[in-house]
Parts: C-alpha cells; structure tokens; sequence
C-alpha cells in the first residue's frame, strides 16, 4: 500500500540519518513512502489554549493535502506524530474549529484521513513476525533501552498509540530484530522537552539526566527513540553532568535498517565515534 | 489575605477557564499531579498549588509561579489526575496570557548561534511556541 510521508522539519535538516533510515526500512519491508508535494512544520508542539486556532493551519494543510492525493500519512517524529494525530482528532469532533481552518486553509476537509507511525504499520500491516523473517542481520543480543518519552503516549485516548501504561510496541520490534529489549523505570517520562533551550539553559536538565541513569543502571548499552527534540536531550546529559555514563542514542529506524541489510554508514553508525560499543557488538567494523 | 466571593470568580480565572476549556474548581487539590510532574524540583511553586492560587482568585501569584514556564506539557499530570482535570492546558493558558501582554521569557536575539547548528528543528521550533509568542 502507498502512503504519503511526512518527514517533519527536523528529518529534513539535523536528524538526517532518522529520514534516511526510515525510507529505506520501509523499502526493504515493501510499505511505499512517497512524500507529501508540499508540506510545512507542524508547529512541533500541539496547541493547548483553545483559541490558538492559527497554529494548527499547517499541519491541518497537511493532513487536507495527504486526503486530497488519497494516502494516509506516515511519518516518524514523534512531535509530528502528536500535532497531526492531535489535530485531526479536533477537526473531527469541533465543527467550529473545523469551519475556521476550512476557511482559512481553503481545503475542505473534515477528518477523513488517518496518520500513522511507522511502528504502528510494521505492527498491524506488516506484523513483526514477517518483520523479523526479513531480517538480514542479528543484532546480537544488543542490549537496548527503549525510550518512548512522552509524545508518542499521551493524551493517551487522543494518542492511541499502543498501552499508554505498558507499551511494547518497541520492546517487540527490537526483540524481533534479535536485540533485547532492556525494561528500565523512566522509559515512558519526560527528558525536558524544550526546557533547556528556553528556561533551563545555564541549569542541568535533570529530567533527561534522569532517564539516562536509569536506562544506564538497568545495564542497557544503548537507548532508541523516535523523538529528535528527546535525542538531543539525552545526549546534551553528557555536557550537564561530566563523567556520567553516557549511552549512545540511536532512532529505532537506525537499528531496524541496520538488521534489515542497510549499511552501517548509511544507518549512521559511527564505528569510531560515538557508537563504538554498539558496532563492536554487532560486528560492524569486523566485516567491511 | 483576606479571601472574598469577589476575589473567587474574578474576570481573568474567567478568561483562563475560556483559553484552557478547564473549569478551575474541578480540582480537588490531591496533589498529584505534583507528584509525577517530571520537572516538580525546578518549579518552585508545584502545579497543584499554581491552580491553588486561581482557585483562591490570586491569579497574580498563579502567573508569577515559575512553573508556568517550566512545565513541559509532558501530559502526566493530565493522564493521572482522578478528576480528568488537565491542568497542562491550566499552564498553557497562562502562558498564553503573559506572551500576548508581551511578557516573553525568551527573545530569540539572545538565543546562542551555536543552538542554531546542534538543536534539532524540533527543539527550535517548539522553544518559539512556548516562550516566544
Ligand atoms: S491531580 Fe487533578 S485533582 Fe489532584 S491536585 Fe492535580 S489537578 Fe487537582
Ligand atoms: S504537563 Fe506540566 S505540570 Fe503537568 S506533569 Fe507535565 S510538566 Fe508537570
């Protein structure tokens, strides 16, 4: 089946390796990704006052154009994932919301559509049986901490996105892939969001701190997520507290195209860098 | 303090109960939503005792509260509260009503270059959202 993607700013500029990933995982699994003609940031951050209609004109654009060229959408960025499920969940259910973007935008459109995450398609499309039986490489045993954050969950009944209480939905892809998953406290809270950039900025960000700790103590060797904003968070930890364990962090497509045959440079693994410990164990560096 | 039927439905909890879609006197002061908040240690004033202050009509101290710009909208507090109050769109309004009044935390010239090159888009946009307009 053909969908339409929505890479999201961040996929287009800083996290390149997260597009490129994603793109070729969902090749090798046969899921056709064509992206969207024209699109725009989503705003990153769904709007919370009820009256700040004018911020959800883009993603509204979006969701309008992906119904007008008759795909569901796809897209990774759990920012973009949040605004988009969010604001079509509003178009539908407030009409007086609705008429303002319809006027606004010029699109008709009510709904219809749908938007998924790519998890969610290798789960319920593909199944992860089949995802694993197309697998190209093991991954080891690698031990990996899932980290889900808060934007792919919550709010959980306008989310949906697998048990807001207990998801599995990366536990059981990485299993599939032949990592294991690694179960740790913090999996499902916040890293800080955009704290850092805004109030917290000379301060440590303890909330990310915080998770990396308790991913590092639970003995995982690597955390994944599909979130750029918390990547950057976890990986700033190494600068607000010198000499703290630092896991490398990985999108969950970096590891998924890996095991599915891509290679490592194009899945940036960085062998010699910051994921040495990760490459050694999944033989990268060894067989060229 | 002197607390009157005046001072507990003032225009602007009013005007919060409007931007949020909240009704203030729902919450029954539990706490916790204090309790899971993941940055409760940098607040200052908990986010229960920021809805403390509308509830007594003291919205003044409810805006000064520095949690108002350290809430994250991480939705925890939303998803636990035993009364389906969502106090992240309580914080949002707040928010909202101090940037329209121009009352910005963050202006985007004395934002580092550096921050340009290594945070995501993401990270960006969404500090704008939230401290900027
Ligand atoms: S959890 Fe809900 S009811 Fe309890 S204090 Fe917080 S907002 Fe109020
Ligand atoms: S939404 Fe804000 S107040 Fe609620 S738990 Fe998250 S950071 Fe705390």
């Amino acid at each position: 089946m053909k969908y339409g993607y929505y890479p999201g700013c961040t996929l287009h500029q800083q996290a390149e390796e997260f597009d490129v990933t994603t793109r070729e995982s969902a090749r090798a699994l046969g899921i056709e990704l064509e992206e969207l003609d024209s699109w725009q940031c989503c705003g990153a951050v769904f709007p919370l006052a009820t009256d700040a209609v004018i911020n959800l004109a883009a993603p509204f654009r979006a969701l309008a154009a992906a119904y007008e060229a008759g795909v569901e959408l796809v897209t990774v960025c759990a920012g973009c994932l949040n605004v988009l499920r969010r604001t079509n969940n509003l178009v539908q259910n407030d009409d007086e919301t609705r008429d303002k973007l319809v006027d606004f935008v010029e699109e008709d459109y009510a709904g219809e559509g749908r938007v998924h995450h790519l998890l969610e398609l290798l789960r319920d499309e593909v199944g992860f049986e089949s995802v694993s039986e197309r697998t190209k490489r093991d991954l080891n045993g690698l031990r990996i901490a899932p980290y889900y954050g808060c934007l792919l969950l919550r709010p959980p009944d306008e989310m949906e996105f697998d048990d807001a209480e207990d998801p599995q939905i990366l536990e059981n892809m990485l299993a599939g892939i032949g990592a294991h998953p690694v179960s740790y406290p913090l999996r499902m809270d916040c890293c800080g969001a955009y704290l850092p950039i805004g109030e917290l900025e000379e301060r440590r960000n303890r909330a990310a701190v915080a998770v990396m700790r308790s991913a590092s103590a639970a003995g995982a060797e690597a955390i994944v997520t599909s979130c750029p904003l918390c990547a950057h968070n976890l990986e700033q930890c190494a600068q607000d507290v010198p000499g703290a364990e630092m896991l490398p962090v990985l999108y969950f497509s970096q590891v998924l195209a890996y095991a599915l045959g891509l290679d490592a440079d194009s899945c940036g693994l960085e062998p010699d860098g910051l994921h040495a410990g990760v490459c050694e164990k999944i033989g990268i560096g060894e067989v060229k | 303090m002197k607390l009157t039927r005046h001072g507990l439905h003032s225009e602007m909890i009013e005007k919060i109960e409007r931007i949020s879609g909240e009704e203030i006197s729902k919450c029954y002061q539990c706490g916790k939503c204090s309790a899971g908040c993941p940055v409760a240690q940098e607040m200052g004033t908990l986010p229960h005792r920021v809805v403390r202050h509308l509830q007594l009509g003291q919205d003044e101290r409810a805006f000064e509260a520095e949690a108002v710009w350290f809430c994250t909208s991480c939705h925890t507090c939303e998803s636990r509260c035993p009364k389906g109050f969502d106090l992240s769109r309580v914080m949002e309004a707040l928010r909202a009503v101090l940037l329209r009044r121009g009352e910005a935390p963050v202006r985007p010239e004395d934002l580092p270059a550096e921050l340009f090159a290594a945070a995501p888009q993401q990270a960006i946009v969404s500090c704008y959202r939230k401290y900027v307009s």
